[in-house]
């Protein structure tokens, strides 16, 4: 399925120009983070890759045909989507689509993993933030995927829920699967990246594996500092 | 006021005694009411749900007429439906005319538009809520209709039982195409049109409790059977 390469990727919206042109290739294994200030384009550049952002020009393309690509992803949104059923629904639900085997075995380890195993016949909507993004972030590896988005999944969560989707983010990367994450949290990004992708004003500014410790843009430098972009 | 109280007590007599006529008008009006109401979400809650998912052309224009056939007169589908089913109309050879099929017929046009317009405003809703995710899942059409329909049941409960409300309440269409026959078609509302028309109020008052009370009870037994209160999954 990778690598993934984009060529002149760009995305406008009413004459307003939101991202691009991108050029990128993603390849190997391991977890690429996606920085930027407020309006980069980082959640524009994730949804595009995925394949629902419509695409104003450029190409992405895929080392197999792209439908069969997107049935081997997932994305999980900033704020998570959860469907009107119980924990065990919501993490049955991708499972059914695809008829996969041994649905029951697989809810109920991945509940386990995500911490939900007590609340599986609780309604999704009574569950906590911490724990509604823990269910889409299992409901989105329950059918293990190749390359995994996320859109700042941690965004309004505290240290505890943070550090327990970062633990199942390292062992879906472990297992294979790529995860490509945006983000605004610095330290998020040191823990979990092993390669960095910088956008500003939808532009690649800086991308590569050493750019957190060795910012070479003074954008850069200043996003790391902490300085208002 | 005399009026009212005399017949509240029929209706109460009418009831104990389980008076036969009574039983016989108020299970057809069920049965017409049920089966038009069956048919009728049959068709309309998946149109509705594709009208909320789906985009195409004219797509707006088929939504405003939907909604404008929400408030279709009930006399001019019973004028239309007797001229189709009446011996020189197109459909005559079927003989359904004076018949509870002619009145589930006009029912199911009465109230189809309107369970399907309540369902797309609903469904609409709800798509708007999983729209990313589903698009995300690689969902087919059919599966994201699917989708919707089971997650947004208990709008679709509203949208049906509104639809009942309508059918079961309904006089003028099942009058034309139903006759008002003693034991053939004479549903509780034609029946109370007949008794005010021959001056029994007290009886049309009753029959007109029995009828509220049976709109009631489908309602809570239908909240009942589906669970919506009593295990708090909605």
């Amino acid at each position: 399925m990778l690598p993934l390469r984009t060529k002149g990727l760009t995305v406008r919206r009413k004459s307003q120009h939101l991202l691009g042109p991108i050029d990128l290739t993603l390849d190997g294994a391991g977890i690429t983070v996606v920085m930027g200030p407020n309006g980069s384009g980082k959640t524009t550049l994730l949804r595009a890759l995925h394949g629902i952002e419509r695409l104003s020009g450029g190409t992405i393309d895929w080392a197999c045909p792209a439908a069969e690509a997107h049935r081997h992803q997932s994305f999980v949104f900033q704020t998570p989507i959860l469907l009107r059923r119980t924990v065990a629904g919501n993490l049955r639900y991708p499972l059914d689509l695809i008829r996969a085997p041994d649905r029951t075995a697989l809810v109920a380890d991945w509940a386990a993993r995500a911490g939900l195993s007590d609340k599986l016949q609780l309604q999704a909507a009574r569950l906590s933030g911490g724990e509604r993004q823990k269910l889409a972030l299992a409901r989105a590896l329950i059918t293990a995927p190749k390359v995994l988005f996320l859109d700042e999944p941690c965004a309004s969560l505290d240290g505890a829920a943070t550090r327990a989707i970062e633990a199942l983010l390292h062992d879906a990367a472990q297992s294979g699967t790529r995860i490509v994450i945006a983000t605004h949290d610095m330290g998020q990004a040191r823990r979990l990246a092993s390669d960095a992708i910088f956008l500003v004003g939808g532009k690649i500014a800086e991308i590569g594996p050493g750019i957190l410790s060795k910012p070479e843009t003074p954008a850069l430098q200043a996003f790391l500092r902490g300085d208002i972009l | 006021m005399n009026d009212i109280l005399d017949g509240l007590i029929a209706a109460f007599w009418l009831v104990v005694t389980l008076d036969a006529d009574l039983l016989d008008i108020s299970l057809r009006s069920l049965h017409v009411s049920l089966s038009a109401l069956l048919i009728a979400s049959v068709i309309a809650i998946p149109l509705g749900t594709a009208l909320a998912v789906q985009r195409f052309r004219f797509r707006r224009f088929v939504i405003a007429v939907l909604n404008a056939l929400m408030g279709l007169p009930p006399v001019v589908v019973g004028l239309i439906v007797y001229i189709l089913l009446s011996r020189s109309g197109p459909f005559g050879v079927l003989g359904l005319l004076f018949t509870p099929t002619a009145m589930i017929i006009a029912q199911v046009i009465i109230i189809t538009p309107l369970i399907a317009s309540i369902t797309h405003q609903a469904m609409r809703e709800l798509w708007a809520e999983y729209h990313d995710l589903l698009i995300s899942l690689n969902t087919t059409k059919r599966q994201r209709i699917m989708t919707l329909i089971v997650d947004g049941r208990r709008a679709l409960l509203t949208a049906a039982l509104a639809g009942f409300g309508r059918a079961i309440g309904e006089v003028g269409a099942i009058m034309i195409v139903g006759g008002n026959i003693d034991n053939a078609t004479r549903v509780l509302t034609t029946a109370i049109a007949l008794e005010t028309g021959k001056g029994d109020f007290a009886l049309a008052l009753a029959l007109g409790f029995v009828l509220i009370g049976l709109a009631l009870a489908v309602n809570l037994a239908i909240h009942w059977l589906s669970g919506t209160e009593r295990r708090g999954r909605w």
